[in-house]
């Protein structure tokens, strides 16, 4: 794990919960009361009309669909060994909840992703540190 | 119509001596070189500018590199489209009286990495929430909207590969274009292109092949813009700005509200059309920034010049021409001249491409393009988007 060469976030005060909730498994999503859960972790409700700073945090069912993807063939770490060789795929993921996040599709034949794809979330503790929220198709 | 239509003009227009490999010039060089030609086509001094915008670069360094002391400055750096940004507000800073001469400049050592600034804060919203899933660049992230594009409407690759070749038939006539046939041997990768070249083209980022990627280039343009009744004393005919918008809709791809609308480029439009009185049926000749195909196939449909999701078979039209060539919608001889500099697929593409499509525009304008010219051409639209079709740019540009 200490050698993994993949990108890896560093969380500001505002998005520590979420990034402690993944490391716990569980997909934490802020949400407000009138407007409901946005990604990502911002201390307020995005919506400029509602601009709510009263906000509180959700579980998420972890269920979404694949919105749109591609899939790179470029050897962008940790898509950069012997084991773990591109083609890999970049999707957006609609969650079950309405808001979409970038993550990795886990899946055997990268070339048989489709838009609308039902996934759920696989969580992956590339460090001791940090889990990343990747997807599989259900 | 509003108050800023035909007030103030472009005067001085130039790209830097070369564009491609330069590992010999730095960044701030590129963007002095560029601002030495744009003033000589302007036939002005250093000395007569005393307003700078410019984008990769703090106004500052720039300032201070060139030796000047401009009493305004705009630093707007969004991306491929600051300068068509720029242009809209070198016109409100021109009307208002905070300079006569703006002075706008580009440099970027996209290539050679000469001062190039990389990478961002791993606790931005990109760092936390995009680059851990292997994001490599703009292959990578640009290509995001397309298979949902793809999805709705219906769209191919073989439309996009479409608007590849027929970029590449305009770079075929410019003397400039990297990948044109003056610059590069066909078994370089240079020269005429099909759309069954473009499929066959090594696979990048699915849906983009090779062949649906811009160049990567180090290279440099600058812009000279006063105003309108000092436009008249110069050489070369002025080129009036009628019309200008810009819009920031998002800034990760990932959180684009709808993938197949470019937000920004509707409302960036939109300002655009309203300030010039015009609409898409008075636009002769445009310069969609084409960092890939799918890019100024968002553009056309979302400035208005074909339905939504029609983009697809608008660009896959094509015709034969009297020696049994090849005529595709937006190449030369085609009904909808787009990128005829070759665009940033074939011509240059520095990383902030937007002010070399402006660059065209003026030529075009000014009747300058020699075997690529337009014929008839009055009006010209410049677009752009900066990051992944997260914020836009739009100007109007006129010879009348």
């Amino acid at each position: 794990m200490a050698d993994y060469a993949g990108r890896l976030p560093v969380a500001t005060p505002e998005s520590q919960p979420y990034w402690d909730g993944l490391k716990e498994h569980k997909l934490m999503l802020p949400t407000c009361d009138d407007c409901g859960p946005h990604f990502y972790p911002r201390p307020f409700c995005p919506m400029p009309k509602c601009f709510n700073w009263d906000i509180k945090w959700m579980q998420a069912s972890g269920k979404g669909k694949v919105y749109t993807f591609v899939i790179s063939h470029q050897p962008i770490p940790p898509y950069n060994t012997e084991d773990n060789a591109p083609p890999y795929v970049i999707a957006v993921i609609e969650l079950e909840e309405g808001p979409r996040m970038m993550s990795n599709l886990i899946i055997d034949d990268p070339y048989s992703t489709t838009v609308d794809m039902d996934v759920e979330i696989v969580f992956d503790d590339v460090t001791d540190e940090v889990t990343l929220p990747k997807f599989k198709p259900v | 119509m509003d108050q800023i239509r035909h007030k103030v003009a472009i005067v001085g227009a130039a790209e830097t001596d070369d564009l491609g490999q330069m590992p010999h010039m730095s960044r701030l060089a590129l963007h002095a070189q560029a601002a030495k030609n744009a003033l000589e086509d302007a036939g002005m001094s250093l000395a007569d500018v005393d307003g700078l915008l410019c984008a990769g670069a703090i106004p500052n360094e720039v300032a201070e590199y060139l030796g000047i002391q401009p009493r305004y400055i705009d630093g707007t750096s969004v991306g491929g489209c600051s300068f068509m940004i720029h242009v809209r507000h070198a016109v409100a800073a021109i009307m208002a009286g905070y300079c006569d001469v703006a002075l706008i400049t580009h440099g970027e050592s996209g290539r050679s990495g000469v001062d190039a600034p990389r990478g961002g804060s791993a606790s931005s919203p990109g760092g936390q929430y995009e680059s851990p899933f292997a994001i490599g660049g703009a292959p990578t992230t640009f290509s995001i909207p397309v298979l949902r594009h793809f999805h709705e409407y219906g769209t191919t690759k073989e439309h996009l590969a479409h608007i590849a070749a027929a970029t590449r038939a305009w770079a075929n006539l410019n003397p400039m274009a990297m990948m044109g046939s003056h610059r590069r041997a066909p078994e370089r990768g240079g020269g005429p292109i099909t759309p069954q070249d473009v499929l066959n083209s090594r696979m990048i980022c699915y849906p983009f092949n090779l062949l649906d990627c811009c160049v990567v280039a180090d290279g440099g343009g600058a812009l000279v813009l006063v105003s309108e009744e000092r436009a008249k004393d110069f050489a070369k005919d002025p080129v009036y700005v009628l019309g200008a918008g810009e819009a920031a809709a998002h800034w990760m791809v990932s959180q684009m509200r709808d993938h197949t609308t470019a937000d920004g480029y509707r409302i960036a439009g939109e300002a655009a059309y309203k300030s010039a009185g015009l609409g898409p049926q008075d636009i002769d000749h445009c310069m969609f920034y084409d960092a890939f195909t799918f890019t100024p196939l968002m553009a056309a449909e979302d400035l208005g010049f074909v339905p939504k999701g029609e983009g697809g078979p608008f660009f896959a039209e094509t015709r034969t021409g009297p020696n049994g060539e090849v005529i595709y919608k937006s190449g030369p001889g085609g009904d909808f001249p787009m990128n005829t500099n070759g665009g940033g697929l074939s011509y240059c593409h520095t990383g902030m491409y937007g002010m070399f499509a402006i660059v065209e525009s003026v030529r075009q304008l000014r009747g300058e393009c020699g075997e690529r010219q337009v014929p008839d051409v009055n009006v010209s639209m410049a677009h752009g988007p900066g990051g992944m079709f997260a914020s836009a740019g739009t100007i109007i540009l006129s010879n009348a």
